[in-house]
């Protein structure tokens, strides 16, 4: 590149004087710079692939660890990373039936759909009448959520327990109960979705309203096609979820091992029981719920993406 | 001071000043609020005189549909030919005064007490007396069904003043059709807001009112329903749990109290600024596979915590594989004491939830630093500015603007940030100089799941709810009233 570049300063110099001079100078510290900025730039190439190395590797090392033979080797946690002998033991063993992992697993997916479902209703419904409607008492649910927000969550745990028990939906109704309390407060939630319906135009309301549409229509008709992205991120987040719960789901489900979800199975693997003798198992049954879960999650990625920006932004 | 003089302050003078500003405006504002208060007192009660001349005056002027009303609700309405509404109403009378007789007054009576029949053993049987639990749940339910009755009551009344001056004037009174028609229209709102509310009411609303009630109670292990009673106690809790004599919880409470605002801070501003580099250095021109880059961070959110945690928690055990191979390849003697010191504990769970944190705040930044005007930077490298100083003048100051309300809610996130803590160490190690079962690295929300699930001691967990809620109450007010960016919600629309 040297070359012919220098060709066409030296015309200019020999041209124009005084000026073109230091557009020479310029076209040095330019590519000076250029020198600096590919140095910046490897710099960055170094740390980008360090933390994807850092970020990547607790999966990794899960996955590897997940295919240790059970039989020959050991279920615990040993001193080394890759397995001796490679094997599905541990795999095997979860989808056996000998363990309930796979009633656990069931339940989970079950409570994650019912709530994806739900909760998504609720939310739309909150988070339309808070962003399109006008009426009395709009500002005070807003407050009353803020304040009620900033109450922690398992305050409440002891009484959703009783209360819970009072339906008949503790241990062995475990699963419809942790629906219910999912659900109830889902409403809340309303900030990220309400944000996205503040962004579509009110005109839009406007003139289906004077074209004679009622606003259930104007909702149904109108917004909801225009909120695809929102839906689904809030299906997505409903969905995902339950699959993370671990602290209501072991007060709701105490002692009830079948109605376990995965979440407080799997703790109670590595945490309560043996864990030197758990510990491979438990990493193959985080790789059986991670990688659904992950592959669902890349696939959605961009409507997550806009949630969360979005959120942010609006607050 | 004027504005010209506040710019010309440098950095940290500028907030050293805002934050004297903010305790300087305290009393005025302080006073404002009661003023407020005051007001809204007087205009509760003047209200109310209001209401009750209006039920007296509609009952004078009323017709005998009117007047019926009064003691069957609904009758006018359905009277009038409105029978939706009518039945509405007369149904919800019916049902609250049979739960009154069967229930109602029975736990409303008991609530001065919460029970005196103690439950007692007469052979093999158990007889159960009261239950301090129900009769104080009920007891509030109880509360707002009353409440809820006399507003009831009181729209009743004014329905059929309304419908009175409505029939006066020659037109016509909506029909039941049409009032079903405006629920999908004018009151579409009510229709969508039916369900949430009243799951938020059942599920949020009444048990925090409850634990609040529990705070004044000496519910816990010893006095536990049904075969045991509880009480009212008065402010005992909050002073067992501050007060720093022996035998109580105040030293503990300090130091868990201190940990928690720590954590918040560093949880929520170091993944902030870290966050935001990672985006920067993903965005920078000349950067390839962005999107690579930014899947692979991604990746970590979409796997569930307790898998991710856990295994990053027994990675760095004493026997865990991090400790295994600085052991082999001999950096290290003894294995490092990632989970049982204190402070290499408190340091490895603010480490590890970068490792949580930065992708969020790394999409979240994305989005951002890709709305800031191109000209700017544009402008700041013709004027000579070098990377450093177009961070701080303009990036910097950007992103606080936008995300000002963000970080706030984050902040608050953190002190209730249980999953981190929970699953890494479980809020060990534990001390024999903290009370309480709490462990060095347990928040006060960790510490509250402690005294709920292994020491059932329900009362102190009530009021350490309660605190954790005005910690974060008050540094919500101080932030927001701080923050550039007051947000005025139609402005954004």
């Amino acid at each position: 590149m040297s070359k012919q570049n220098q060709i066409p300063e030296v015309d200019i110099v020999v041209d124009e004087k005084a000026g073109v001079i230091r557009e020479v100078k310029d076209e040095r510290k330019l590519r000076s710079k250029s020198g600096h900025e590919r140095r910046v730039n490897t710099a960055i190439y170094v740390i980008l692939v360090l933390m994807s190395v850092i970020w990547l590797a607790p999966f990794v090392f899960l996955v590897f660890q997940s295919f240790r033979s059970y039989a020959l080797e050991s279920g615990g946690m040993v001193n080394y990373l890759l397995p001796k002998t490679w094997s599905l033991d541990n795999y095997r063993w979860l989808l056996s039936g000998e363990s309930n992992f796979i009633r656990w697993y069931g339940n989970t997916l079950f409570i994650a759909i019912f709530c994806a479902a739900i909760q998504t209703v609720m939310v739309l419904s909150v988070s339309y009448a808070l962003s399109r409607l006008r009426f009395k008492g709009r500002k005070l649910i807003m407050n009353t959520v803020l304040v009620l927000g900033l109450f922690p969550g398992f305050l409440t745990m002891i009484t959703l327990y009783f209360l819970l028990k009072q339906l008949g939906l503790t241990q062995s109704g475990a699963i419809p109960g942790l629906i219910l309390i999912y659900c109830a407060s889902s409403g809340m939630g309303y900030y990220i979705s309400k944000g996205y319906f503040d962004t579509i135009p009110k005109s839009l309301d406007e003139s289906a309203r004077i074209d004679g549409a009622t606003r259930f229509q104007v909702f149904k008709k109108i917004i909801m096609p225009l909120a695809k992205p929102i839906v689904i991120y809030t299906v997505l987040m409903a969905f995902m979820a339950p699959w993370g719960d671990y602290v209501f789901a072991s007060y709701v489900a105490f002692g009830s091992e079948p109605n376990y979800n995965v979440a407080v199975g799997l703790y109670r693997w590595v945490n309560v029981n043996d864990y030197q003798g758990y510990f491979t198992r438990f990493c193959a049954g985080g790789v059986l719920v991670a990688v659904p879960i992950t592959i669902l999650f890349m696939c959605l990625q961009k409507y997550y993406v806009e949630g969360v920006t979005g959120g942010a932004v609006k607050g | 001071m004027t504005d010209l003089e506040f710019l010309k302050l440098s950095g940290p003078a500028k907030t050293a000043w805002k934050i004297g500003d903010f305790f300087r405006r305290l009393p005025g504002k302080i006073a404002g609020g009661c003023k407020k208060l005051g007001l809204g007192v007087v205009s509760l009660f003047k209200n109310f005189g209001l209401n009750i001349a209006d039920l007296v005056q509609t009952f004078i002027h009323g017709d005998w549909k009117t007047k019926l009303s009064y003691l069957v609700m609904g009758f006018g309405s359905a009277a009038r030919g409105q029978w939706g509404r009518g039945l509405l109403f007369f149904l919800f009378q019916t049902v609250f005064n049979l739960y009154m007789v069967n229930f109602g007054v029975a736990y409303l009576a008991k609530l001065n007490t919460l029970g005196t029949i103690e439950t007692y053993k007469e052979g093999r049987r158990t007889v159960y007396g009261d239950n301090s639990f129900f009769i104080l749940l009920y007891g509030v339910l109880t509360l707002f069904f009353v409440l809820a009755f006399i507003y009831t009551w009181r729209m009743n009344i004014k329905q059929n003043k309304i419908s009175e001056q409505i029939l006066k004037s020659g037109h016509k009174l909506k029909s039941t059709k049409d009032d079903l028609k405006s629920l999908a229209d004018e009151q579409f709102h009510k229709t969508l807001l039916a369900l949430p509310t009243l799951g938020v009411f059942v599920f949020t609303i009444l048990p925090i009112l409850f634990m609040i009630l529990v705070a004044f109670t000496n519910f816990d292990a010893t006095h536990q329903p049904p075969s045991k009673l509880f009480t009212w106690v008065g402010w005992d809790n909050f002073r067992q749990l501050l007060s720093s004599d022996t035998a109580s919880y105040g030293n503990t409470f300090k130091q868990v109290l201190f940990w928690t605002l720590v954590w918040a801070f560093f949880a929520t501003f170091l993944n902030y600024f870290l966050g935001m580099l990672v985006a920067i250095m993903i965005n920078k021109k000349g950067i390839k596979l962005k999107k690579l880059w930014r899947t692979i961070l991604v990746m970590t959110i979409a796997i569930p915590q307790f898998v991710s945690l856990l295994y990053v928690s027994k990675m760095f055990a004493a026997d865990g594989l991090i400790n295994s191979y600085l052991l082999k390849w001999g950096w290290i003697s003894q294995p490092i004491p990632f989970w049982t010191n204190a402070h290499w504990a408190r340091v490895t769970i603010i480490v590890i939830n970068l490792w949580i944190g930065i992708p969020y705040l790394m999409l979240i930044a994305t989005g951002i630093l890709m709305n800031i005007p191109a000209d700017l930077y544009e402008s700041a490298r013709i004027d000579g500015a070098n990377a450093f100083q177009m961070y701080r003048k303009i990036t910097l100051p950007y992103m606080l603007f936008v995300t000002g309300p963000y970080l706030l809610s984050s902040f608050t996130g953190n002190i209730n940030n249980f999953n981190v803590i929970y699953l890494l160490s479980g809020g060990r190690p534990l001390s024999l100089e903290l009370s309480g079962n709490a462990g060095y690295t347990d928040l006060l929300i960790t510490w509250l799941y402690k005294m709920t699930v292994t020491d059932t001691n329900y009362k102190l967990a009530a009021v350490m709810g309660i605190l954790v809620f005005v910690v974060s109450a008050v540094i919500n007010l101080v932030v927001y009233n701080m923050i550039p960016s007051v947000k005025n919600e139609e402005d954004f629309q």
